[in-house]
């Protein structure tokens, strides 16, 4: 299959009254058609930005975006309206994600409501019926408020209403940070098995990198607003050659007392990436960082096969000549 | 003849209906509705109900105190005062509740509008409000309804004008509020249109905080028209009103006090009534107390 | 006998609501050793955070109760002492952190004047050795002593935290119980902080409960680990015991619901169904209707607590004919 989205040099950045925030500041990729991207970092690095601004909930700043072979990156209302229906997003909170003051069934089909992509009431109710279906809802509950349900089938609801317009591409913004482990399996083994059956392409943005591992076919880094490392996800698990993408990887906690491993205790703090000055944004708490760190801004650039790197002593912190 | 389904159909109950579970558990509450519901009631019914008419004069036995005949007394014109507390409440409801509906449509618009586009436009209409905010709300009313002239519209007109900006304040931080949620963002993202997600999303959220503003608002209101037909801007005679009726009453007060008390007593029900549903609205809308 | 800094025996707490009784502990018992860290680990609802503030007596009362048993700190039963009394202890002999720092600390005081209130207020320090110690306090959670005067707005997530452990530390207590202490916290973040909270408990010998649901912070730093489900501990031992040799049904399937970084796993193993409703708890064992391995008799009636080895007890009937001897 081709590539179903690329972005190119994808900028967003934001006024803020101490400057600009460079939120997501050059970020390109590509991703082929019923695969899953996913988007690491933690917070403040950009990945939710870049998931808003690739499905246009947020303008972006510069750069572009390239849908279906179509560029998309400034739609106007109608093709705006179009492109809603190919792309959709899940959201992280499933608390805050749905109207409480709506029934599951109304949540449910209230895209196809606004897109009126029905002809009939039976055909309605039989698309909500098959939706909940698919996702895992019982029929029980379609006549349920949210704050009957707990977090778990709330998420099921934000899925079911994601693919209500039958899109191609779904962003996932962290969807099961805020669901316990039992639950999570739960959520992230229907969207497998959703992509097996209707090919659907993913942006999983996530800060664990255990999600990301077991869900993902390529993997992206970020760190403040740049892309630092990219690869597919066996070979990034194997070898990390950018230090932040080491020490990140190094500092989740495993539940295995005893497989030591060794970890990288980075120093200081995130920061955000305000009016940043021409220099590596990971430098200031990089355990291998030069002058030439602090005066120029590292280009990505191909290390391996298809393994991408932002940082100019990728080479000799890895023996790699 | 239907087969009924198998399963047991389970009562869902939407947020607003836990509200008014608690709300029903506020006794000083429910005394609240009970009063009020009694006043709406002699309102309504008022033509029926009433023992007199509420302008038959009969100056030969004027300024009565309360008897048999005429529970309430009766006033300088011997007319019977318990029939015109009566009537009285048809205008003080009418106006206390539509002013207030004018005041919250109008003002819950514009603050909606200015904090779900904010920027220039939340600045235009939050600073517009300030102006009339800054002229005090009788001194405003009082000003409305010397130009527009006596009569029932025009004193609803004016007491709602005063009461547009606090409105759309409340309004406008509900808004902000509710906006910050993801369901916002997510109707946003199948395609809905901005007055859909104000009129769908936004507004049935950030209702709760304006009901109990508006509860209590309502009893501003009726003093309000009061004030300002006890200062001869609001109902004209004979037709009863109960801050007019308060304020020809004045001049009797040392004679017949009963000519003011009832009226006074009238409004002070009312308000008392309005204040305490207010409150208890507040109460059970608070998540704070949800579970207990 | 006595090695032990707390020991729960059968406490069980309830909150009443206008819908019910919600049954949040249920009956526990734990030990904990002097110097020893313990992983109290559950699902959201499980009556972790319940127990903890039970062993402080912090339960909001209405709506929460003890409703029954013993709390052994130090030998004496903490639901026997005055409300005076056990004011003293708090803060003193045994702190807490809670999990979000943001909101942990007085937006209008200086961080070095939070830590130096609480060493004053149970030390008796003039406030001159408390501001010593205080910024003595602040450099071991490695924030430098020139911050003292700095408010908490000036400070990260991960920064804020480690004040709130200074806090918590400063008076040395016995016994430190930490809720959620890094879940708020990016990852790099909390790998600074749970090095801190390390080296402090080991520098200083305090015991520690450590509330989480993460299997991998409890590998970490637990000696000890204690699995609740719906209000009860359904396996607890040492950290050997429940990583290696893992009997319940429930803390097996935690194991498989997790993704792992180190093997790679076509498909998660979800615990399927949801925990039960603290109102309305089933009879027998809470965990049955989840449950792979479910027999008739789960359902029937108290389930016993097996003390499969001398450290190891699981509250689960496959293992009632497999109890050992204990001396």
């Amino acid at each position: 299959m081709g590539t179903l989205l690329e972005v190119r040099d994808l900028k967003k950045y934001f006024k803020t009254p101490k400057g600009l925030l460079h939120a997501v500041d050059g970020v390109s990729f590509k991703i082929e058609a019923g695969k899953t991207l996913g988007i690491v970092g933690e917070s403040g690095c950009g990945k939710s930005t870049l998931g808003r601004i690739i499905v246009h909930l947020l303008e972006n700043s510069g750069g572009q975006i390239i849908f279906d072979g179509k560029d998309i990156s400034h739609p106007n209302k109608k093709e705006l309206h179009e492109l809603r229906k190919e792309m959709q997003m899940i959201f992280q909170d499933p608390y805050s994600s749905i109207d409480p003051r709506m029934r599951v069934k109304d949540i449910i089909g209230e895209p196809m409501i606004i897109n009126k992509t029905f002809s009939s009431k039976a055909e309605y109710n039989k698309k909500v019926s098959s939706l909940m279906e698919i996702v895992g809802l019982s029929e029980r509950v379609s006549e349920s408020y949210p704050h009957e349900l707990d977090g778990g089938r709330r998420q099921r609801i934000g899925v079911a209403r994601a693919l209500a317009l039958n899109p191609k591409f779904i962003v996932c913004d962290e969807p099961v940070s805020a669901l316990d482990v039992s639950i999570q399996a739960q959520i992230l083994n229907l969207l497998q098995d959703l992509q097996k059956d209707m090919g659907f392409t993913y942006i999983f943005i996530t800060h664990n990198l255990s999600v990301v591992k077991h869900i993902s076919d390529e993997i992206c880094v970020m760190y403040l607003g740049k892309m630092v490392e990219k690869s597919n996800v066996k070979e990034l698990f194997q070898h990390q050659y950018h230090p932040y993408t080491k020490a990140l990887l190094s500092a989740i906690p495993r539940p295995n007392i005893h497989r030591k491993i060794e970890r990288i205790i980075l120093k200081g703090e995130l920061s955000s990436p305000i009016n940043p000055k021409d220099a590596c944004r990971f430098a200031p708490r990089c355990n291998y960082s030069e002058d030439k760190c602090f005066s120029q801004t590292p280009l990505i650039q191909e290390v391996m096969p298809d393994h991408f790197v932002a940082c100019h002593f990728v080479k000799k912190i890895n023996n790699l000549e | 003849m239907l087969v009924r389904k198998s399963t047991a159909v389970i009562k869902h109950q939407g947020p607003w209906v836990d509200i008014l579970h608690r709300f029903a558990r506020n006794k000083l509450a429910m005394v609240g509705v009970l009063i009020l519901l009694i006043l709406i009631i002699t309102a309504v019914f008022a033509p029926w109900i009433s023992p007199y008419p509420y302008d038959q004069m009969n100056t030969s036995r004027a300024s009565e105190r309360p008897s048999a005949e005429h529970w309430f007394g009766t006033d300088n014109f011997g007319r019977d005062i318990l029939s015109r507390s009566m009537y009285g409440a048809r205008v003080s409801l009418q106006v206390g509740l539509l002013a207030v509906a004018l005041a919250v449509a109008t003002g819950g618009i514009l603050g909606a509008i200015a904090a779900f586009y904010g920027g220039s436009k939340d600045n235009l209409i939050m600073r517009f409000l300030d102006v009339i905010y800054a002229v005090p709300a009788v001194l405003l009313g009082i000003a409305i309804a010397a130009t527009l002239g006596a009569g029932l519209r025009n004193l609803m007109i004016a007491i709602a004008v005063g009461n547009i900006p606090s409105y759309a304040r409340v309004v406008r931080a509900s808004v902000l509020t509710v906006k910050e949620n993801e369901y916002i963002e997510a109707s946003r993202g199948i395609g809905a249109s901005d007055a859909r997600i104000i009129f769908k999303h936004i507004l049935p959220n950030a209702m709760a905080p304006i009901i109990v503003q508006a509860t209590l608002g309502v009893a501003g209101a009726i003093l309000a028209c009061a004030t300002l037909s006890y200062l001869g801007l609001g109902i004209q005679p004979p037709q009863p009103e109960w801050g007019s009726m308060l304020s020809s009453a004045r001049q009797f007060i040392r004679q017949s006090p009963h000519m003011s008390i009832f009226p006074g007593v009238c409004i002070m029900l009312t308000v008392f009534a309005l204040n305490v549903i207010g409150d208890g609205f507040r109460d059970a809308i608070d998540p704070r107390l949800k579970d207990y | 006998m006595n090695d032990n800094i707390l020991e729960i025996r059968n406490l069980r707490i309830q909150y009443k609501t206008r819908k019910g009784i919600v049954e949040a502990v249920n009956g526990i018992d734990l030990t904990i050793g002097k110097g020893e860290t313990l992983g109290l680990v559950g699902e959201t609802g499980a009556g972790k955070t319940t127990t903890a503030l039970g062993i402080l007596q912090l339960i909001p009362d209405p709506p929460g109760k003890i409703i029954e048993g013993e709390i052994f700190f130090d030998g004496t039963d903490l639901l026997k002492l005055s409300i005076s009394d056990m004011r003293k202890i708090r803060g003193n002999s045994i702190s807490m952190i809670f999990q979000d720092p943001m909101t942990a600390l007085n937006p209008l005081m200086t961080v070095g004047n939070q830590i130096a209130e609480v060493i004053r207020l149970h030390d008796k320090l003039s406030a001159q050795d408390a501001t010593v110690k205080s910024q003595q306090m602040l450099e071991k959670v490695g924030i430098p002593s020139e911050r003292f005067n700095e408010y908490p707005h000036q400070f990260s997530g991960g920064m804020k935290q480690r004040v709130v452990i200074a806090i918590a530390l400063a008076c040395n207590p016995a016994l430190l119980i930490a809720d959620e202490p890094t879940t708020a916290l990016d990852v790099t973040i909390q790998a600074q902080v749970l090095e801190i909270m390390n080296n402090l408990k080991n520098e200083l010998n305090t015991s520690m409960i450590l509330i989480t649901h993460d299997l991998g912070i409890v590998a970490e730093i637990c000696e000890k680990v204690a699995i609740m489900y719906a209000g009860e501990i359904i396996e607890s031992g040492t950290a050997e015991d429940i990583f290696d040799r893992a009997k319940h049904p429930y803390t097996i399937g935690l194991f498989g619901a997790i993704p792992n970084l180190d093997e790679d796993t076509e498909r998660l193993i979800p615990i399927a169904g949801l925990m039960p409703d603290p109102m309305a708890l089933p009879v027998g064992c809470n965990f049955a209707v989840r449950c792979p391995r479910k027999m008739p008799e789960c359902e029937l009636g108290e389930i016993p607590t097996v003390h499969f080895s001398e450290s190891h007890y699981i509250k689960c009937l496959l293992f009632k004919d497999m109890e050992q001897e204990v001396i």
